[in-house]
Formats: C-alpha cells, sequence, structure tokens
C-alpha cells in the first residue's frame, strides 16, 4: 500500500513534469543562435568595410579603428532614438550586444527611460547604468594587467 | 587588409559564443552580464597575448565586439607602462580608448535627450 502510494507520487511528479515541458517556451536555441551569428558578422563586416576604406585613404590603423568605433557608435545611438536596434535586438540577440554597437544602445536604452527624473540626475546618470560596469571592470584588469607589467620589468 | 568574409566569421563567432551563454546557462544573464564579461575577458586574454593574433586574423570580427575594446584598454596600458612607467598603468587605457569613450558619453546622452521611447 504504502510502496504503491509512492510509486503513484512518482508517477505524478513525472507526468506533471512532462506537462510543464510541454507548455514552457523552449529557448530555440539553433535559431537564436544563427540569427546572432548573421547580425553579429553583418555588423563587424559593416566595420571592416569602413576600416578598409580608410586604411585606402592613407589613414593610420590606430587613427583608422578608433574612427570606425566613433561612427558604429553614432549610428547605433542614432538607431536606437528611433527603435530600430531594439527591434533587431529581439531577434539577434547577442548579436546585437556584443558587438560596440550594444554598448551604445544600452547606453542610449537605459538613459532614454529615465527622461522623467531629469536632464542632468536622469539621463545624465542613467547613462553609466550598464555602460558604468562595463568600463569599471575593463579598466580594473587593464590597471591590474599593467600594474603586473610594472612589476615584471622592475 | 583584413578580407570582410573574415571579419563576418569572427565577429559572427564571438556573437555566437555569447548567444550559447544566454541561453543554456541557468542563471539569468541580461545583456549588462554579457558585456562586463566580454570587456574583462577581451582584456585578460589581450593581457596574455592571446587576443592580438585573433586580431589579425579576423580584424574587425575581433576589434568591433566588446571584447576587442578590453583588449584596447590593455594594449594601451601596456604600451604607456613600457614609455612612462607606474604612471602608464594608469594613464594608458583612457588613452588608447578616449575617442570611443567620448562619443559613446557624448552621442548617447545626445540620442537620448532628442528621442523618446517607444512604448
Amino acid at each position: 500500500m504504502n510502496v504503491d502510494a509512492k510509486k503513484m507520487h512518482q508517477i505524478e511528479i513525472q507526468e506533471y513534469q512532462n506537462l510543464v515541458d510541454g507548455i514552457k517556451p523552449k529557448p530555440d536555441v539553433l535559431k537564436n543562435c544563427i540569427w546572432a551569428f548573421l547580425v553579429g558578422g553583418a555588423i563587424c563586416a559593416l566595420g571592416q568595410l569602413m576600416l578598409n576604406y580608410l586604411l585606402s585613404l592613407g589613414m593610420s590603423r590606430i587613427d583608422a579603428s578608433s574612427t570606425v568605433s566613433c561612427i558604429m557608435i553614432f549610428l547605433a545611438a542614432f538607431f536606437t532614438g528611433i527603435g530600430i536596434y531594439d527591434e533587431l535586438g529581439k531577434r539577434a540577440g547577442a548579436g546585437s550586444i556584443v558587438p560596440i554597437t550594444g554598448f551604445a544602445n544600452a547606453i542610449v536604452a537605459s538613459a532614454m527611460e529615465y527622461k522623467r527624473e531629469g536632464y542632468i540626475f536622469g539621463v545624465g546618470a542613467r547613462i553609466f547604468s550598464v555602460a558604468g560596469p562595463t568600463l569599471v571592470f575593463g579598466f580594473a584588469v587593464a590597471v591590474l594587467i599593467g600594474l603586473i607589467k610594472v612589476f615584471l620589468s622592475s | 587588409m583584413t578580407p570582410l568574409y573574415m571579419a563576418f566569421l569572427g565577429g559572427g563567432l564571438l556573437c555566437l559564443i555569447g548567444q550559447l551563454i544566454m541561453d543554456l546557462t541557468k542563471a539569468n544573464i541580461t545583456p549588462g552580464h554579457i558585456l562586463v564579461g566580454y570587456i574583462s575577458t577581451g582584456a585578460i586574454l589581450s593581457g596574455l597575448g592571446v587576443y592580438q593574433p585573433l586580431v589579425e586574423a579576423v580584424g574587425a570580427g575581433a576589434t568591433i565586439p566588446l571584447s576587442g575594446f578590453g583588449h584596447l584598454l590593455v594594449q594601451g596600458t601596456l604600451k604607456a607602462v613600457e614609455r612612462d612607467g607606474l604612471l602608464g598603468a594608469f594613464s594608458g587605457g583612457v588613452e588608447a580608448a578616449a575617442a570611443g569613450i567620448t562619443c559613446a558619453i557624448v552621442f548617447g546622452y545626445v540620442a537620448a535627450v532628442l528621442f523618446n521611447p517607444k512604448d
């Protein structure tokens, strides 16, 4: 009797789990990955196209690289403003987050939401709600590596 | 000059890795986590000397993703340390990334002021 009740209980749990798995929306990993690959690849290829053009004008590699970053950031800020970048992001996922355009998108998207709190402590502060942590960790690692180099070469 | 298809492949793969991290891990990974993770990982790989060969192979495919921004910070820092010693460890990063950071702040602010969120 006791064993039977236990068995029944286990079957119920199993059935419930099957039901949940059937209803729960599955992240369509393969589809998401293809989108991320295509959109991320396209953004980088666009960057390479600009880079190659600037290099062909005789610009140095460092200057050309910085210029491309600035243009990409400008474009991302603009397309976030008119609402197109976030539409793209719904499908592209990491493909629109990982490139530097995703960094600019995070800045504009979070700042826009806080206009109500004013242009100084609303927009001005919220610009850094995602960009802040990113820069903190980037600089922390860079300074640490710099200090290791100072230490090793002394 | 790096051919476009190499930039496409390299950048696409880096984004695909990010998507896998978002879809396959149980923890709730937000875009912010991805950005912090990429800039840190890029900086560490750059310090280990692994990122530069990747940049030479896929060009913008490695410099446009945020890991490339971490790479830029570290390479700027290392160059400044060679030139200025200890001070360089603190000045090199901003120096190398100055244009990108300033553009992000200024264009970001202007766009956020000019446009309103869609709802």
